[in-house]
């Protein structure tokens, strides 16, 4: 029995752990694309510019 | 973190060869359009300026200040470079939602979910905001920033719920929340006229589309195979 519990607590904190990790990198990946395509500082805007476009993210 | 490793790696590989490949579509897509398109703009710019200068002594230095890279190479690398850190970035989201997953996700599943990547961030947010060339007049930036990543948002909720969820009011949500914001509308440019050609601004609109498909496609292949490839080796 109570190596049934320990067995089920490894896989939630397994599939919690997953989940974390996951969502993560979710965030990262966000993070990226919001640099890339929404920063407002003209460096980045003009060095992504055609990008920009292409991608039909919101530009000047 | 091994599965976070994972998705970084399968994610930024898959990034790595669609971004590539698809900056080889745009250099013979969206970028020769693009560069079309800037001479109506500059011409445009120039003869605002010739005017504002005539009848006043004020400098308008603002567009002097920025930084832009040089045309030729430095341009052409730094579109090679947004695109495969754009490919990353959503690439980053797809091999997320495979982790989620957890069963092994082929790559006719992660087409699936490329296709789904290009109905929330290039159709719903393009219904409102269409592709759009340099030099024709559009609304605040802010504002449509602002509705083009609520849309993305709602849709992606939308497509959860559909997809993922089998009661039935998931299913009449997910509807309502597509819906929703081009109810609302997208902030609407002002009415001036523009130089570009409309006939030019269609051409753009259909090859945006058109590569963005391609590269959603390609991105889901590339990161279910990628992912599928690293989390074995590690299993």
């Amino acid at each position: 029995m109570q190596q049934t519990q320990s067995a089920n607590f490894t896989t939630v904190a397994t599939g919690t752990n997953v989940i974390v990790q996951a969502v993560l990198a979710m965030a990262l990946g966000l993070f990226v694309v919001g640099m890339v395509g929404f920063s407002h500082i003209s460096a980045v805007h003009n060095a992504a510019h055609d990008v920009r476009h292409a991608n039909a993210f919101p530009c000047h | 973190m091994h599965v976070f490793r994972s998705i970084v790696f399968a994610a930024s590989l898959a990034g790595l060869i669609v971004g590539a490949l698809i900056s080889v579509v745009q250099f013979f897509g969206t970028v020769p359009l693009i560069q079309k398109s800037e001479v109506f703009e500059k011409a445009a710019a120039d003869a605002h300026h010739k005017a504002s200068h005539a009848g006043s002594a004020e400098v308008d230095h603002h567009h002097d200040a920025e930084w832009e890279p040089e045309e030729g190479f430095q341009r052409s690398a730094l579109t090679v470079a947004a695109n495969v850190l754009t490919a990353i970035g959503f690439g980053l989201l797809l091999t997320g939602i495979y982790a989620l997953r957890q069963r092994p996700v082929h790559w006719r599943e992660g087409l699936f979910w490329g296709l789904a990547g290009f109905a929330v961030f290039v159709a719903a947010p393009g219904l409102g905001l269409p592709p759009e060339l340099p030099g024709l007049p559009v609304a605040d930036l802010t504002a449509r920033q602002i509705w083009w990543i609520a849309t993305a948002a709602l849709t992606a909720s939308a497509l959860y719920l559909l997809i993922l969820r089998s009661e039935p009011w998931a299913a009449v949500l997910g509807v309502i929340l597509i819906v929703i914001p081009h109810l609302v509308g997208a902030p609407v440019a002002p009415e001036t006229h523009a130089e570009v050609p409309a006939s030019l601004s269609h051409q753009f609109v259909v090859t945006v589309v058109l590569t963005g498909l391609l590269f959603w496609s390609l991105l889901g292949v590339a990161t279910s195979l990628a992912f599928d490839r690293v989390s074995r080796k590690r299993s």
